[in-house]
């Protein structure tokens, strides 16, 4: 169990009391600075702080990814990383995975191939396969199930999932060239 | 029946209609939500499966600066159960599981929620506790000493002294008679142990609880907003109307947030809170712990059958390790009476049906309830008998299915409104080239590789398991423009509802899909009643419901256009948003010239605003007789099959499925990509249960694994290559355009099937779930060191 700011059992943030620390980042585009409890992990600190409740905590020990989101490129489970730890970070979150109303190809593919039921790991499932399609335009069905292993997911059965993730790599490879 | 190609939106595969907030990470869940005042709640739980409580000493707790109530068991005595209230809504005096909650803190913050916990003193006697079914049924120790005051109402018979919560039966014909007469006789002892729903969302709620009034606002991740009211109104002794329960977004339910769970300890906080708002949160370890799960269950069967196949006789215990509480488990107890002996015609049958207190973490409805769980026993037990007869266990199958013309074991007569189970089971069989079960020469040959090949087959069947009145409603309105915003009671957690009722309305209609709106988020103060969501009974019960709603509406139409027209009603029809004259096409009138009542050119109005209402109940149904489990239990069955071509490695007992294709009679398929989504999100689901999942208690009554490291659910990596979905179209004579309900149903067989394939890769029959690889690889140990 992750216990950075969390006293045993706890699920919601909670403040340390600390001497407040200074946190600069860059989340979806825009610039935060922030004084902040050092104990704070980043998933709290996204939804207290930033008030971005699209990422969501679905265990808080790093099992589920619920709360994944993208660090300088790599997917994190926000419930694992202190806030402390994203200074200077690039984050990037649901929130910013689509611009000026506009939806994203791999979101457009999520609808189309109905990648989603509840909707409670999408935004995590999203961010890893937006990291996935980053470092591999072309991933093969195996490559895409290794890709989003670490999100759970109750409701889809995961191969609308991967349906999803495959056409869009394949229209991203065509139209974004 | 029309044609499928009539349709304008039934059948197509449409977006769901919540799907662009989902990707946007904009719905708002309960997780999310934040009011102004509001108080954070933790609860300490009982670290013993039974102990009396001494004394609690709440003193340091209370003087920490932030808390701001503290209540315990000896605060409230207000009971409460879903269908025998057998339950406090806090322990007092004694606790009869490991999770129970013994005292509850509200305060400004969860820290100091959580640090006055830390500072409640509670003095236990741990006592010997109720820990297995043999304990159950011995009654030595009963979980509940005044069980003898439980009222079953007639459809649950809570047996006295006992731990048994309801005994129900089936008795029909003379079973025993029959297996003295039966070519052979199989008997088998099998057992699935509980598992939990894991909804990504843990269960949550927010109570705003007036202490000058009755007043109770509730805000919470459940299924059935309804049912939570009607249950805490009867509770506290309040009018429903005084209790309002909001549902917003809900992530994940799969019946484990059905009924009432974390309302009425919340309420009674914010009671004490002076009426500010009070949120509690499960963590995931509560999820497990506190919060119900599927029951374990323990089965002994014994099959009476003919040489050439046909079953005569059938005599089950289904013994149910039920927890604690009764909650929804006496339901899932009494289901098995009339649906455990599978889609089958048998004519003598007795089935016992025993829903048992023990001290463990209750249980709960988990999709399909009671079915996979039946079914896993049912459908391993058919293929066993066909492995005994020297029979394809297609073909013994087929001998017994349920036909029109033929009774259900409670007496209902299957019509071809029913649908057809042989076609589900016929569609999977081709599907996976079955061929038989694989000589002995042939499994010794892939025995050498190390890897072994099966294939297997499962059929099941499920109706509605609900009151014999339930109801639901649906209030539509027109505005201006023509659009329609629909208000249902029911719950969209992502099974689709809301998009079935706006394709639904707009083909009554005969409007652009666009047009419709269903409105998000049930609240029982504005929308119209729905008994709970669950049980696939929305499709069909809320698909009519909303048919009629429709109907209703274009009935106000017409009425006003027939007076503008100056024509009978029946004179006029309806087609793409506008009322016709059938003789006069050129006479027509869009809805949005009457949705607020017809204006005519001089400025005069007549008409008015148009509303429409629609209710379904499930009339005819019966409770069924106590002593033969014989009435109409079912609104409307709905048939499937599974095939699975899978493959075993020997020395890991590792699973590898290459396909497992899943069909079921649907009668009508509404929205083709929701269905699917339906099946395979299933059939994983039952994977869970098939070869993962399963609660690890310890000797003390403790649960091992409450977290998801040491409880795995199925991950992307664990699913088939494979998973095909076969859609069969018998309609349904009641269902909207035919259709039947199918939500739970893809997880039901997915045990049996995987099990089956077992036998036909290594010659093993298995008779306990989990199929882990540990399991099996010990199973293929002990076979082997046999021979
Ligand atoms: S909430 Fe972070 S991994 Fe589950
Ligand atoms: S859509 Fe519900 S958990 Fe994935």
């Amino acid at each position: 169990m992750c216990n950075h700011n969390r006293k045993k059992d706890c699920f919601e943030y909670v403040d340390s009391q600390l001497p407040r620390v200074p946190l600069e980042l860059v989340v979806n585009g825009e610039k935060v600075y922030e004084l902040i409890d050092p104990t704070m992990t980043l998933l709290d600190f996204l939804r207290n702080n930033l008030k971005l409740f699209g990422t969501k905590e679905g265990c808080g020990e790093g099992e589920c990814g619920a709360c994944t989101v993208i660090m300088n490129n790599k997917t994190v489970n926000s419930c694992l990383v202190l806030a402390v730890e994203a200074q200077e970070a690039d984050i990037l979150t649901i929130e910013g995975l689509s611009k000026g109303g506009e939806l994203s190809i791999l979101q457009q593919e999520f609808i189309k191939h109905d990648a989603l039921q509840c909707g409670f790991c999408t935004p995590g499932m999203l961010m890893s396969a937006r990291a996935l399609l980053d470092r591999n335009p072309d991933p093969t069905v195996e490559k895409i199930k290794e890709g989003i292993s670490g999100n759970f997911c109750r409701c889809t059965g995961y191969q609308s999932v991967i349906d999803a993730v495959l056409s869009a790599a394949k229209r991203e490879r065509e139209e974004l060239r | 029946m029309m044609d499928k190609k009539e349709f304008r939106h039934i059948g197509k595969p449409l977006d769901r209609v919540d799907a662009l907030e989902k990707v946007t990470g904009k719905p708002i869940y309960v997780h999310d939500m934040e009011l102004p005042g509001m108080l954070y709640a933790k609860v300490l739980h009982s670290p013993y499966a039974r102990a009396k409580i001494k004394s609690i000493d709440t003193s340091a707790a209370e003087v920490l600066s932030g808390v701001k109530a503290i209540l315990t068991g000896k605060d409230t005595s207000h009971k409460i159960g879903l269908y025998l209230v057998d339950k406090r809504i806090i322990a007092r005096d004694i606790t009869r599981y490991q999770g129970e909650v013994v005292a509850a803190v509200a305060a400004v913050d969860e820290a100091t929620a959580e640090r006055a916990i830390s500072l409640i003193k509670v003095e236990y006697e741990e006592l010997p506790a109720v820990l297995t079914i043999d304990d159950a049924l011995e009654g030595e120790i009963l979980v509940h000493e005044d069980i003898n005051e439980l009222d079953g109402g007639g459809v649950f018979f809570p047996q006295k002294d006992s731990n048994i919560a309801s005994w129900n039966k089936t008795i029909v014909g003379d079973v025993e008679k029959a297996f003295e007469e039966a070519d052979l006789v199989v008997e088998s002892k099998m057992y699935l142990p509980a598992a939990a729903h894991t909804p990504l969302e843990t269960h949550v709620a927010i109570a705003e609880a007036d202490p000058y009034s009755d007043k109770i606002k509730i805000w919470t991740s459940a299924q059935s907003p309804f049912a939570v009211r009607q249950l805490m109104a009867k509770s506290f002794g309040i009018s429903e109307a005084a209790i309002q329960v909001i549902v917003p977004s809900i992530g994940g339910g799969f019946g484990g947030k059905a009924g009432v769970h974390l309302e009425p300890l919340i309420t009674l906080l914010s009671k004490a809170c002076n009426g500010r708002p009070v949120k509690l949160k499960a963590t995931r370890r509560e999820e497990f712990n506190q919060l119900p799960t599927r029951a374990a269950m323990r089965s002994r069967i014994k099959t009476g059958v003919m040489k050439d196949g046909k079953i005569t006789a059938l005599k089950v215990y289904y013994d149910w390790d039920s927890g604690a509480y009764a909650d929804y488990g006496a339901n899932v107890g009494r289901t098995a009476i009339y649906s455990g002996a599978g889609p089958y015609e048998i004519p003598n049958v007795e089935i016992h049906s025993r829903t048992l207190y023990t001290n463990k973490v209750f249980s709960t409805a988990y999709r399909g309830f009671g079915h996979l769980e039946t079914h896993w026993i049912i459908e391993r037990q058919m293929d066993i008998i066909a492995q005994k007869l020297g029979m394809d266990p297609y073909d013994f199958r087929m001998k017994n299915v349920l036909k029109p013309g033929k009774r259900t074991i409670s007496g209902e007569i299957i019509t071809e409104s029913t649908g057809s189970p042989s076609d589900c089971l016929k569609a999977v069989v081709e599907e996976i080239d079955w061929a038989g079960y694989q000589s002995d020469e042939e499994r010794n040959r892939q025995l050498k590789t190390g890897k072994v090949r099966g294939k297997g087959f499962a059929l099941l069947h499920k109706a509605p398991s609900m009151p014999t009145n339930t109801a639901t409603s649906v209030i539509m309105q027109m505005d201006g423009d023509g659009k329609v915003k629909v208000l249902i009671g029911a719950i969209d957690m992502g099974q689709g509802a809301n998009t079935v009722v706006a394709q639904i309305v707009a083909e009554v209609l005969d409007i652009p899909i666009e047009d419709v709106e269903v409105v998000w988020g049930a609240d029982t103060d504005k929308h119209p009643y729905d008994w709970q969501t669950v049980a696939s009974k929305f499709t069909l019960m809320g698909g009519n419901a909303v048919i009629r709603a429709a109907n209703d509406m274009l009935g106000q139409m017409k009425e006003v256009a027939a007076q503008v027209f100056r024509c009978n009603v029946d004179k006029l029809r309806h087609k793409d948003s506008h009322i016709y004259h059938v003789h006069h096409m050129d006479k027509s009138l869009p809805y949005s010239k009457l949705a607020r009542g017809y204006v005519y050119e001089d400025g005069s109005a007549i008409g008015g605003i148009v509303i429409g209402r629609g209710s379904y109940i499930a009339d005819g149904l019966t409770n069924l007789d106590p002593e033969t489990g014989q009435g109409l239990p079912a609104l409307s069955w709905t048939y499937g099959a599974h095939g699975v071509d899978l493959e075993v490695d020997v020395e890991t007992g590792d699973i590898h499925i290459f396909k497992i294709a899943s069909a079921f009679d649907v009668g009508r398929v509404i929205n083709r990509k929701l269905i699917d989504g339906q099946i395979k999100g299933g059939v994983v689901q039952g994977l869970g249960s098939a070869i993962f999942e399963g609660y690890i208690f310890n000797e003390d009554g403790q649960v091992m694994n409450p977290s998801f490291t040491d409880y795995k659910i199925p991950t992307a990596m664990d699913i088939p290559d494979e998973m095909v979905s076969i859609f069969i179209e018998n309609p349904e004579f009641d269902g909207p355009f035919g259709a039947r309900g199918v939500a739970e149903h893809p997880m039901i067989s997915v045990p049996s099937v995987i099990g089956n394939a077992l036998y036909d890769a290594l010659g093993i029959n298995f008779y306990e779930l989990p199929l882990s690889p540990e399991n099996v690889a010990l199973t293929i140990v002990n076979n082997t060191q046999k021979y």
